[in-house]
């Protein structure tokens, strides 16, 4: 049970501290295989048909469709195979200890977990909805914007589970479809993006300019500029 | 006497078992296991030359950096406990070889030479950052075993370590602290000679004959204890003395010494300006284990 909790704490912690996108999506994928097995180790029984669904579908979402539509993305739009965070890897790693600290710090004020769970898991829970957020913020382009936008789902799934007794199974299960589909819109925007622009930074336009001016007329880079 | 006698004798050999693996790994014979004191007896023999540059401090940083690490080599626990222990030790112990870090660096910056300058600044700012972690991790360990001596530490008051996600964070966090403290090869290549990237090596290239003998030899004791340290995290220390605890002890030693083998031969060297964020993740990671002690209950 901690083991799976440090687990998940620790590859957000990784997705802080990497530069390639593609390990950063497999770690992601890491994180939802460990989250899909949580459920089942709470109860610690296979018995209950329900609770293996929920386990196998979370698993199949989680760590084996998503992966899959980001890894396909990044085929078709030939992104550049590393990250581009706004503050550096070291800064955004220490920030991470810091939101840890934070949060577990605050263990008292949150509410405790249902006793399946240990107690550890409510701050942990917090400490990944935080990272998702700082990834989502501190991170250039539209991919690693998606990754941190699944970490902090994840999260947001740990929660539901620590904190409410017998989550009901269709509402978390609506939850993932609507992931789901969202990854797939989000893939097929970042595509269209590529199309249009020819990137996927979400820079605007004016500091790309910076780079181009050798290759357009004078007055052609002024007006981008404006 | 036995613990000082392994303390005095064993460790040239493991870094011959090192180096052992290293070779198999690459398809060659290699070095004998005993090269090293081979190489201790040669460098003995030899005559010193100083530079007219120097002072007193570089003759005198070799004998206090051995004798500071043989000095911290008495609170550790081998597979008994250790012949001088106090309560706080842990703090005495991260001094004293931080003690034998700012004398090697003043050997280092006393030559005038610029390579070794370089390589005493690199030392620092790594050794600034791991010392960090370190610390983090003996007060992890602290908390763990309520315990602030290495002797109660590692008796793990009769559990054993394993079932705890916070010990193996710390062995991994140990780990590198290891990999980082004696400069081998994710951080630095004891085997490159190119003075740009070296680190250790750097900052010995002005010292020689038997002071070089020692200032390799400190270097050997230093990976020795670090050993200790890290592999008292998974194989604990029983706590009693007699030939099979010291025939286990250089057992998990050996095995130690050929995991150490093994990661220097599958990972290449990291780019220099790569090396604070993996310790800057390291104290992240020990910080992590300490919150899982205090807050996890269990």
């Amino acid at each position: 049970m901690d083991w799976l909790l440090v687990g998940i704490i620790l590859s957000a912690f990784f997705l802080l501290g990497l530069s390639r996108l593609t390990i950063c999506i497999r770690v992601v994928a890491i994180q939802g295989a460990l989250l899909s097995l949580l459920p089942i180790l709470a109860k610690g029984s296979l018995a209950e048909v329900p609770l293996v669904l929920m386990t196998l579908g979370t698993f199949a979402i989680k760590a084996v469709a998503m992966p899959f539509l980001l890894f396909r993305s990044l085929r078709e739009a030939a992104i550049r195979r590393e990250v581009e965070p706004i503050i550096s890897l070291h800064l955004s790693l220490l920030a991470g200890g810091g939101i840890a600290i934070l949060a577990f710090s605050s263990l008292k004020a949150l509410p405790k977990a249902i006793p399946p769970f240990s107690p550890i898991a409510v701050p942990v829970a917090l400490t990944v909805v935080l990272i998702g957020f700082l990834l989502l913020i501190s991170r250039r382009k539209a991919v690693t914007q998606v990754i941190g936008f699944l970490v902090l789902e994840n999260g947001v799934f740990l929660f539901g589970m620590s904190l409410v007794a017998g989550f009901p199974l269709i509402v978390e299960m609506g939850i993932l479809l609507d992931l789901l589909v969202g990854i797939f819109v989000m893939g097929i925007m970042m595509y269209h993006i590529h199309r249009t622009f020819d990137h996927i930074d979400i820079q605007p336009h004016s500091s790309d300019s910076v780079g181009a001016p050798a290759a357009l007329p004078l007055h052609e880079s002024e007006r981008v500029t404006r | 006497m036995v613990h000082l006698a392994i303390l005095l004798i064993s460790p040239p050999f493991f870094l011959g078992v090192i180096a052992k693996t290293k070779a198999t790994f690459a398809g060659r014979k290699g070095p004998p296991l005993l090269q090293m004191y081979y190489d201790l007896f040669r460098l003995c023999r030899k005559g010193t030359v100083y530079s007219r540059s120097t002072s007193v401090v570089l003759r005198l940083a070799p004998g206090m950096v051995c004798a500071t690490l043989l000095m911290a080599g008495l609170f550790l626990p081998l597979s008994w406990p250790a012949p001088i222990h106090f309560s706080g030790d842990l703090i005495f112990f991260a001094y004293v070889l931080a003690f034998g870090r700012f004398l090697l660096l003043l050997s280092a910056l006393d030559v005038g030479s610029s390579f070794a300058g370089m390589g005493a600044s690199r030392e620092a700012t790594f050794g600034a950052l791991s010392e960090l972690a370190f610390f983090m991790g003996l007060v992890t360990l602290a908390v763990i075993t309520r315990s602030v001596s290495f002797s109660g530490i590692f008796l793990w008051g009769g559990t054993h370590p394993m079932v705890r996600p916070a010990i193996v964070l710390l062995f991994l966090s140990f780990f590198l602290i290891l990999l980082t403290e004696n400069a081998r090869v994710p951080i630095d290549d004891p085997n490159t000679h190119l003075e740009l990237t070296m680190i250790h090596e750097a900052m010995l290239l002005d010292v020689g004959g038997p002071d070089l003998g020692l200032m390799l030899y400190g270097a050997a004791i230093k990976l020795f204890l670090f050993m200790v340290i890290t592999v008292s995290c998974v194989w604990p220390p029983t706590g009693g003395f007699g030939l099979p605890e010291i025939g286990g002890f250089f057992a998990k030693m050996i095995g130690m010494a050929v995991v150490i083998g093994v990661v220097e031969s599958s990972n290449s060297r990291l780019r220099l300006s790569k090396v604070p964020q993996l310790l800057v993740a390291n104290f992240v990671i020990t910080t992590l284990a300490l919150l899982a002690t205090i807050l996890g209950g269990t």
